[in-house]
């Protein structure tokens, strides 16, 4: 925050009563100018960006309307674009990757924060920042050569034969589709759910887990019943924030969903996110509404991660408030 | 102890192992990953890569130096757009301004953090391709550089504002102008947070391959200057890795070796050798 | 100079607590006995060579000044010192005889309850707060009468009996704590333990909990820390002072407060440190 509230040495009066200029040759005006002009870029950019996504799909939001939500269609060919199938693929393939790591990062966590000794703890979190860095295109490599490959061969029989009833499980399999891509973002996010749950839990109050252990609970009882209850909160944050990752990842799952716009209950089958086709056609894009229709999804996309990182702030700022002050009256 | 006691605790050992096997089987993900590059990559690099440009499609060999310097013009470009939009924005949120107006900035900057790299790719694309008419450096840096600034910003703003009142008023005492006393007091006391934090953000920028999809775009050649479409590493990986040629696939993995090493040892090296003892912002 | 009882399981004290029906040396029966115990915080010693008992169905309360070691006693009387990974504990404690260290120590806490410095309810209901140590342990019974039970005992049913089901912290800070007391007493504790237990709250809710204290006695054996000397005076049979982790005196409280054996003690008492 700005210490600008003590009187300065050499600033003379109060600065609202001399001339502008005056105040000009003063160094610290000019710093504050010329610093203010670079925060409000910041905000010019932001602001920019909007409007151009906006005026940038018009000729797309015109022909289509709220319609481009729930239309299946996308032909180029004859100029109709639905989002549809991209908005399913990209809702399928994180909804997998969250049951996936969801219940693998929140355990991760629980261990990272109640029970492993603080060295241990902070080491395992040094690598679990160090997997957040690593960058889209890496797990793309992974996922085309070994996933693929371990899907076709491994994971595609051994769920198809004895499920293969459900509508989940049917064949065929390309190796490629909406399950493998759900695997490669659980991957991709784990980190995050890891991180801001251990914060989350190495911030709830030491005397709640103690007043549960004091009562007769195992550790696991009052870890489980006490202090994850306690956070729950801001670990529905992590989840909130590595939804918005998983929906916004594009190299990994363009790299192994498939790339056709297909809606399938079958996890084995191909299809298409948001992110995925954007990056795919975006440069064989031909005539302004296909192009327009491409910027539109990106402004779909745009919106769900603003609401989504909207919430999660929201929840985990809540969260570790609460740790802080139980209100004593 | 009773048996309903013995079967409690057993729960508890039991559970509290699974959770050891959670954080096992996600650190070892890290492992494997690099495991899977070096055994991979590692035999194709060799120094054609580093110096040869790309064969012609099917043949064997050829190398990636063009995207690799398309990289690093890339880097450094955006840098030149990022960092001194974010640093000197954080000097503002953390010396000169007001918390209204603080509030705004910080907001737009988490904005911005949030949004998804392809759909930055976008704005770069109408802001600096559009009116060009053609693919460039130039855009591609815009974008990169546009990613770097909410982490530079936001830190910045952390540190600055963690340098201690005593060393202000010290120089203050003595005379020095406010801006004198940020210049040579209060960011020198905060540099090393703050350089540790640009080159995070350089890290992750330098990964970064959808933003660069329809801006930089490619280049089977060298890129000159500024304004033509470039190579660089991550696009590379991502077209030969959905190639049909073995060969390609080959590099792909030396490349992705080359970018995944690069990357972890900036993170590294910022946050145990430059970040000793300060607290270091998360990805 | 100390008036440190022996080990065992009674001591020959001269109880002055209540109708003097039984005589001036009846042996009164110690719930608990501490002996030569001492307790390291890694290298750091914080107990030196402590010897004293709680005695059955009284209040025995621990008095100091900060940092004498009162209420890492108290908490080595549960084992909550384990949570600690460098606490090191020397010597015996013993429950009805059975040495404590030795035990399951999920079942010694059943049996040796603890309230803490801060009221600390669950992120739960009123109800689920008082019922959570009942289901978690098992016991069988109307889990709603067993809840009533505690929260009588603990003077709170009266103002919590029409919103059991709201949140425990909609409490007051009083109430909060007198619902941790409820909370453990629900799981009839043979011996329940009080760090400084009013400290965060205002005067009219620890007279309350003060009043409470001296009733429950009656139910189950009473160690309380406290840094207030008047409410140890107001409440307590047997008062133990430490200094520095030591114990200076250990007898039973009107004595201990008009003829303290030890001059340290009485420069505590009269105020002239602490």
């Amino acid at each position: 925050m700005a210490t600008s509230g003590t009187t300065l040495p050499n600033a003379g009066p109060a600065t609202g009563s001399r001339s502008f200029l005056s105040r000009l040759r003063d160094g610290d005006e000019i710093a504050r100018l010329i610093t203010m002009v670079f925060a409000a870029t910041v905000v010019l950019i932001t602001l920019l960006l909007v409007y151009e996504l906006w005026t940038n799909s018009a000729l797309a939001r015109a022909k289509f309307g709220l319609h481009f939500l729930v239309t299946r269609v996308w032909d180029p060919n004859i100029d109709q674009y639905g989002a549809l199938p991209f908005m399913y693929g990209t809702l399928v393939t994180s909804a997998v990757a969250l049951l996936i790591a969801v219940p693998l990062g929140i355990g991760a966590a629980i261990f990272l924060a109640e029970l492993a000794p603080p060295r241990i703890s902070d080491t395992l979190q040094f690598f679990i920042d160090l997997l957040a860095a690593v960058p889209s295109v890496i797990y793309g490599l992974l996922g085309v050569f070994i996933i693929v490959p371990l899907m076709r061969t491994v994971i595609f029989p051994g769920l198809n034969k004895p499920l293969g009833f459900l509508p989940f499980f049917k064949g065929p399999s390309y190796g490629v589709g909406f399950l493998t891509a759900g695997m490669v973002l659980a991957i991709m996010v784990i980190p995050y759910i890891i991180s801001v749950s251990r914060e989350v839990l190495l911030s709830v109050p030491r005397d709640q887990r103690e007043a549960a252990l004091a009562l007769g609970s195992t550790r696991w009882e009052s870890t489980w019943q006490v202090v994850v209850p306690f956070a729950k909160t801001g670990i529905l944050g992590s989840v909130f924030l590595a939804l918005a990752r998983a929906l916004g990842e594009t190299m990994a799952v363009t790299m192994v969903i498939g790339n056709t716009p297909t809606i399938s209950a079958s996890l084995f089958s191909p299809g298409d996110s948001i992110a995925s086709v954007i990056a795919n056609q975006f440069t064989e894009a031909t005539g302004d509404v296909y192009l327009q229709a491409l910027v539109e999804l990106g402004l779909v996309l745009f919106l769900m991660t603003f609401i989504l990182n909207g919430l999660a702030r929201i929840l985990i700022v809540v969260t570790t408030q609460k740790g802080s002050g139980v209100p004593v009256g | 102890m009773s048996a309903r006691i013995k079967w409690r605790r057993f729960v508890s050992n039991f559970m509290l192992t699974l959770t050891g096997l959670c954080a096992l089987v996600s650190v070892s993900v890290l492992f494997l990953i690099l495991g899977y590059l070096v055994f991979n990559g590692g035999r194709s690099i060799n120094w054609a890569f580093f110096t040869q440009l790309p064969k012609p499609v099917g043949e064997a060999g050829g190398g990636m130096a063009n995207a690799i310097v398309g990289s690093a013009k890339l880097l450094m470009a955006a840098s030149l757009l990022g960092v001194p939009i974010g640093f000197f924005g954080g000097v503002y949120l953390a010396e000169f301004s007001g918390s209204a107006v603080a509030s705004v900035v910080r907001y737009a900057a988490d904005l911005l953090n949030g949004v998804p790299s392809i759909v930055i790719g976008i704005f770069a694309y109408s802001m600096v391709v559009l009116p060009f008419r053609h693919f460039s450096t130039l855009a591609g840096a815009f974008a990169l550089g546009l990613m770097m600034i909410p982490i530079t910003l936001r830190s910045t703003e952390e540190f600055l504002g963690g340098v201690p009142r005593y060393l202000r008023e010290g120089a203050m005492a003595l005379g020095a102008s406010k801006w004198r006393t940020i210049a040579t007091v209060v960011v020198p006391a905060a540099y090393r947070g703050i350089l540790t934090a640009i080159l995070l953000a350089l890290a992750r920028v330098a990964g970064e391959t959808a933003p660069l999809l329809f801006t930089a775009f490619g280049n089977r050649y060298w890129s000159e200057g500024w304004g033509q479409p470039t190579a660089s590493l991550p696009v590379v990986i991502f077209n030969y890795a959905v190639s049909p040629y073995e060969d390609w696939h080959r590099q792909a993995w030396a490349a992705g070796l080359v970018l995944l090493g690069l990357i972890l040892i900036i993170n590294i090296l910022a946050r145990t050798i430059l970040s000793r003892g300060i607290a270091v912002p998360r990805s | 100079m100390q008036a440190s009882p022996k080990p065992g399981l009674s001591v020959n004290i001269v109880s002055n607590v209540g109708p003097v029906a039984h005589g001036a040396s009846a042996p009164l029966p110690m719930r608990m006995t501490i002996s030569k115990v001492n307790f390291y915080y890694g290298s750091k010693q914080i107990l030196f060579d402590i010897n004293m008992g709680i005695a059955d169905k009284r209040v025995t309360a621990l008095i100091g000044p900060s940092g004498c070691g009162k209420s890492t006693l108290l908490r080595a009387l549960n084992r909550m010192h384990e949570t600690f990974h460098t606490s090191r504990l020397e010597g015996e404690i013993q429950l009805d005889g059975q040495n404590i260290l030795a035990q399951d120590v999920t079942s010694l806490r059943r049996r040796v309850g603890m309230v803490f410095q801060r009221p600390n309810p669950f992120p739960k209901s009123i109800f689920d707060n008082v019922a959570y140590g009942l289901r978690i342990n098992g016991i069988k019974g109307s889990t709603s009468e067993m809840v009533e039970k505690s929260l009588r005992r603990a003077a709170l049913w009266e103002e919590v009996k029409d919103h059991l089901h709201k949140s425990a912290y909609e409490l007051s800070g009083g109430q909060q704590q007198r619902l941790c007391i409820a909370r453990a007493l629900a799981v009839e504790p043979e011996v329940l333990l009080l760090d400084e237990p009013c400290s965060a709250l205002d005067p009219i809710s620890t007279a309350k909990i003060e009043e409470l204290l001296v009733e429950l006695k009656n139910l189950t054996t009473i160690g309380i820390v406290t840094h207030n000397m008047q409410q140890a005076a107001r409440v307590s049979d047997f008062t133990a002072f430490l200094l520095t982790g030591q114990m200076i005196e250990f007898n039973p409280t009107p004595q201990l407060f008009t003829t303290p054996s030890d001059p340290r003690t009485e420069a505590y008492i009269t105020g002239r440190f602490g």
